[in-house]
């Protein structure tokens, strides 16, 4: 066991067990935070996989922005009565355990049947690959046109979400 | 340096996606259900830069660059469509918004 491989199991279970608070607390505030723990422990797994481009944005855009968006949600909603909220009963608590677990299955044993493509460790020149020159290289050279409409995406979303959200005035 | 395998990343990801589905289908806040989602976007993008870090291809973290996008713009949307259902119904309980089902 050397360091590597305690700090990867270490991040894995609090990965997995933050994952799990996030989805058990009946305060959405709490779960909140959870998530965010659970994007830290992603993002220094993809620092372990040489992706120090995707770390930088995993904190910047999903910790930082979209949880900082739904904290406002969550704050601007004023909810109450939370307990209520989160029980269901047996029988669909069951059924959804149930295709919980079916997804699982299915996945690891389509993991553990598959015979990747990939080498067994990761690439040398990864270093190289995960910065944000080579990212970037590759964004504008290879990639323009899907980044321009990844643009056009973000417009039409920021559009429909202020028709959305805003009070309709009385005409 | 010993390297961890690529199947480790592949089954912690696997894991994760699978709390993400329990969370949709359990839970009726439809802030947590999103968040659910949000949880099962990740691990799909942990699996990309696992592939494209042991392949040795930058394409897997462009895509996952997308992905990030397209969640963002997906997060706000839903949550201002939550607000707009909360301003009508004063609740964000998914069982009650049922004026699609027919």
């Amino acid at each position: 066991m050397n360091f590597e491989t305690i700090l990867f199991f270490l991040i894995a279970l609090s990965a997995i067990g933050s994952a799990l608070m996030m989805i058990t607390r009946p305060n959405p505030v709490k779960g909140v935070l959870f998530l965010i723990v659970n994007f830290f422990c992603l993002a220094v797994l993809y620092l372990m996989l040489q992706a120090q481009f995707i770390a930088v944005i995993q904190i910047l855009v999903y910790a930082g922005a979209i949880m900082v968006l739904f904290l406002f949600v969550i704050m601007l909603l004023n909810l109450e009565d939370e307990k209520m909220l989160q029980e269901r009963n047996n029988m669909k608590r069951y059924v959804a355990f149930a295709f919980a677990g079916g997804v699982l299955v299915e996945i690891i044993s389509g993991i553990v049947l598959s015979t990747t493509g990939g080498g067994a460790r990761i690439s040398p020149e990864m270093a190289r690959l995960g910065t944000v020159e080579s990212i970037g290289s590759a964004l504008f050279r290879d990639f323009l046109v899907p980044f321009e409409v990844t643009s056009l995406l973000l417009l039409a979303a920021l559009v429909g979400v202020i028709v959305l959200a805003k009070k309709k005035f009385q005409s | 340096m010993t390297e961890i395998p690529l199947h480790y990343y592949l089954l912690l990801s696997a894991i994760l996606f699978s709390i993400g589905v329990a969370g949709v289908l359990l839970r009726r806040n439809a802030i947590i259900v999103f968040m659910s989602i949000e949880l099962m976007l990740n691990s799909v993008n942990l699996t990309l830069v696992a592939f494209s870090a042991f392949m040795g291809n930058s394409t897997g973290q462009v895509l996952v660059f997308f992905v990030m996008a397209v969640a963002a713009a997906e997060a706000a949307v839903g949550l201002a469509i939550v607000i707009a259902l909360f301003r009508n119904k004063q609740t964000v309980n998914i069982d009650e918004m049922n004026i699609l089902k027919w």
